[in-house]
């Protein structure tokens, strides 16, 4: 068996791929239901009852995929350019600390301007932890796919420190966990009395000023330039530290807004199990979205629905919620090999 | 000295039979046959993509074909076995070596011939079979030497000599010539016809008319996967063989003379890379190059032409020296600062500099300029304005593509280079820096790109032209100049040099390099 290259990609694949993928990961998660004595069937009907059965099960899909959008987003700018931002998780944390440290009362603002305010500040925080591991990659050529990764613990044992120091709630009973932000820094309920929130929209719409800016402008254009050929885009004279550095920025500025939402949209407080990944898994939804900014929305309510399906499930049929894990890792293993096949076919030799 | 095969001059030693490999809509080889005999140079002639290297890379077992089969000394060949083919007494050399730079001749030689278990390598056994191959053959190599110190044609010796250790019978050249200096050529040929006069059979890939006519006792032709003629050497010319090859008539390009204008570009004693103690890229290089003249720059690959181009492009500084364009001294040097200047850059590499080929031919197009109006304003990007220019360049230069949307990859090599010459000649640009342009181009698109170049010359541009192909700097250069380790030679006209003079010179004769080593 070998690679061959395909003359030209189909352009079918693109659509098939994905589609390939969410088979593939139902078939696996099949069998291991079988080999765990249940029903596949009863299982899939329960999972897909609790992540779109009822107005419930939706709102909490959607607020599940909130996060996983921002993330995602930071994802697919960063590795369109090839500047590979495995540091989500500390980016989120860095959005959630921001929000910790201006929401919980140290400045008293009205709501149209403290919100604006942290979420700004909260981008910034972390826009400025990934502008460090890009400068050291364009700069002496230090390999960021470690650096952003090792942040990631830094960061956790940072926010830890803050937890059990600056930011430690008085009234928290000796938990782990900053005081609860205050009225002008929540973000508005979209659904009175459900968790859904406002972070959802600003989702949706972040999604849609990614799609602008590869669309349309020229940073789009030389992001889109570099990661697919440095040397080439450097021969055409653009600016490529500056186009690394700005991609840096709006990367790791997204991924920070997660953590914003989270805070102020959620959860209420930082806590050091804010993030259940999610960091991590938005490099999921962006492969699975092929890095497309309108893709990644509807892959990171897929990957929500899979999460917020099988907790359901394990409730009312007793399977482990562990198989949403088994089930998107499969649908990011066959993703990656169907994007292998809209270049390559395979031949017998 | 290897057993021969019980065989007379004459016995067909190879046979392909009726060929066929299709790569998706591509038939690359199209009921090929073939027959090699014992003692015969056999030419492959053909363009680029004519199926060539297809068809050598299915022999060697690298691919398998469709359909056809092959037979070496009277017996199939198993297909898709590379082991099998050098165990019947096949052996390549490719155009790109393949030795290990920090090991000595032998050990490059001998590497791969042993288990890899035995303790002890049997170099004394090794060093008298090659010291024999050496003497019958007339190939005098160092087995010490370590491959790194040696020259170009030195390290082809050594991959002759691997082949030759390892029993080859049938010897496959690809594209040989490409790295050597016309002395070495001369050379090599020697050493294929001594090799033919101890009854080896040699298949013998190029596309330079000249060498095959020199070097082979009979010629196929490819074109379009097809096997479409064969010839023997002494029966046929230059004029039918590149007709046979492009399947139609060549006209050569018509050079008008014409008086220099205004001095362009001065290189005045520029040096890049290390200025003292080690090598320089580029040492003390001075030029001059005027409005309606082209100046070509001779020299074996990797002796600085590389870095000049790389100099001009923006790409690196000088550390020494001075640059001036259109009597403007060049302070900044960076890629977009060459393209402010106007500056039309025809990379060596089309794949690796020119073009990103998984943009879009009309994103391509505006790489460089997608900063300026029409293409964009306030950062946005007026894709329709883009569009018009690309439509624009598509159609002026000819570039044959599905539409300014479609992706650059799917071009051909000849297509790319239509497109990066659209592109760069698009503003009527007063400087020209030209690449190897025509390389590995089929002659139609060669014959294109020539004539833009004279057409910007007759335009009033100054262009300078890196080529190691002589005969194309013959023809269009009014100047020439040779570089050799970074140093370049005294500008000679073009009615002034000979192809054997520049050959000298690009081995290193009559360079001040010599004076000056002894000076320091």
């Amino acid at each position: 068996m070998r690679l061959e290259p395909r003359g030209d990609a189909a352009t079918s694949a693109w659509i098939i791929a994905p589609l390939m993928a969410i088979g593939a990961s139902f078939a696996v998660a099949a069998l291991l239901v079988m080999i765990g004595g249940a029903s596949p069937f009863t299982v899939f009907a329960a999972v897909i009852k609790g992540a779109l059965g009822s107005q419930f099960a939706v709102l909490e899909t959607l607020t599940r995929a909130t996060p996983l959008v921002f993330t995602g987003l930071a994802a697919a700018v960063a590795f369109r350019a090839k500047l590979w931002n495995i540091g989500g998780e500390a980016q989120f944390y860095a959005g959630a600390v921001m929000t910790a440290v201006l929401g919980t009362g140290a400045v008293q603002l009205p709501a149209p301007i403290l919100l604006p305010l942290i979420m700004v500040a909260g981008a910034l925080a972390g826009a400025l932890l990934l502008l460090g591991p890009t400068w050291l990659k364009t700069k002496f050529g230090v390999d960021e796919v470690v650096t952003t990764l090792l942040l990631n613990f830094v960061m956790v044992l940072f926010v830890s420190m803050l937890l059990d120091g600056a930011l430690k709630d008085p009234m928290g009973l000796g938990w782990p966990q900053s005081s609860k932000v205050i009225e002008a820094a929540t973000l508005p309920k979209l659904v009175q009395g459900k968790r859904l929130h406002m972070g959802f929209v600003i989702a949706v719409i972040a999604a849609f000023g990614v799609w602008f800016i590869n669309a349309r402008t020229t940073l789009g254009f030389e992001m889109r330039a570099v990661g697919f050929n440095p040397r080439a885009a450097r021969f055409a004279g653009m600016p490529i530290n500056r186009v690394m550095a700005k991609t840096a920025l709006l990367s790791g500025g997204l991924a920070a807004l997660a953590g914003v939402s989270e805070v102020a949209g959620l959860k209420g407080n930082l806590t050091l199990d804010l993030s259940s990944g999610f960091g991590y898994t938005g490099i999921v939804v962006a492969m699975l979205a092929m890095l497309h900014p309108l893709g990644v929305v509807v892959a990171a309510i897929f990957v929500a629905a899979m999460f917020v399906g099988a907790d359901a499930m394990s409730r009312s049929v007793g399977v482990p919620n562990y198989i949403a894990n088994v089930m998107v890792a499969t649908a990011l293993l066959t993703m990656v090999s169907a994007m292998l096949f809209t270049r390559f076919r395979l031949r017998r030799s | 000295m290897p057993e021969m095969p019980q065989s007379e001059p004459g016995d067909v030693v190879l046979r392909l039979s009726g060929i066929s490999k299709r790569f998706g809509p591509l038939l690359a080889n199209d009921a090929i046959s073939l027959e090699l005999r014992r003692g015969e140079v056999l030419a492959l002639l053909g363009e680029n993509g004519a199926g060539k290297t297809t068809l050598m890379n299915i022999l060697f077992g690298h691919y398998v074909a469709d359909q056809g089969r092959i037979e070496a000394f009277g017996e199939p060949l198993p297909p898709a076995s590379p082991k099998a083919a050098l165990r019947r007494g096949i052996g390549m050399v490719h155009q790109h070596f393949t030795l290990a730079d920090n090991l000595t001749v032998l050990d490059n030689i001998i590497l791969g011939t042993e288990p890899l278990w035995r303790a002890s390598s049997r170099h004394a056994e090794g060093r008298r079979k090659l010291a024999a191959l050496s003497e019958a053959f007339g190939l005098s190599v160092r087995a010490d030497a370590r491959v790194a110190d040696l020259s170009v044609g030195e390290r082809q010796r050594v991959e002759i000599l691997k082949a030759l250790y390892r029993d080859a019978r049938i010897l496959i050249l690809d594209e040989p010539t490409a790295v050597l200096t016309p002395q070495e050529t001369e050379d090599l040929f020697a050493t294929l016809q001594k090799l033919v006069g101890r009854g080896l059979a040699i298949i013998f890939i190029s596309h330079k008319l000249g060498e095959v006519l020199s070097v082979s006792q009979r010629v196929v032709v490819l074109r379009q996967g097809k096997l479409v003629a064969e010839r023997l050497t002494s029966e046929t010319n230059r004029h039918e063989l590149a007709e046979l090859m492009v399947g139609r008539e060549v006209p050569r390009p018509k050079v008008e003379p014409m008086t220099p204008g205004p001095a362009i570009l001065e290189l005045d004693q520029v040096t890049v890379g290390d200025a003292n103690g080690g090598r320089a890229l580029l040492q003390d290089v001075s030029l001059r190059l005027h409005g309606h003249e082209i100046v070509g720059v001779a020299g074996v690959s990797g002796n600085g032409q590389a870095m000049l181009a790389e100099l001009l492009s923006g790409m690196v500084r000088p550390t020494l020296g001075t640059v001036s364009l259109f009597g403007d001294r060049v302070r900044r040097f960076d890629p977009a600062r060459m393209v402010a200047y106007g500056i039309a850059r025809i990379p060596e590499d089309r794949h690796a500099a020119g073009l990103i080929v998984d943009l879009s031919l009309e994103e391509n197009l505006i790489s460089a300029r997608y900063r300026e109006p029409p293409f964009s304003r306030l950062g946005l990007i007026d894709w329709k304005a883009v569009r018009h220019f690309a439509a624009g360049i598509i159609a002026g230069y000819d570039v044959r593509c599905p539409g300014p949307r479609a992706i650059t990859r799917l071009l051909s090599g000849g297509n790319m280079q239509k497109l990066i010459l659209g592109r760069e000649m698009a503003g009527s640009p007063r400087l020209v820096l030209a690449n190897q342009p025509a390389r590995g181009l089929d002659i139609g698109a060669v014959g294109y790109i020539h004539e833009e170049l004279l057409k910007a010359r007759a335009e009033g541009a100054g262009i300078l032209l890196i080529s190691e192909d002589l005969d194309e700097l013959l023809t269009l250069a009014d100047r020439v100049v040779v570089m050799h380790r970074g140093r370049m030679s005294k500008a000679m006209a073009r009615s002034e040099v000979t192809i054997r003079e520049l050959g000298l010179m690009m081995a290193g004769h009559g360079l001040s390099d010599e004076v000056s080593d002894h000076a320091a």
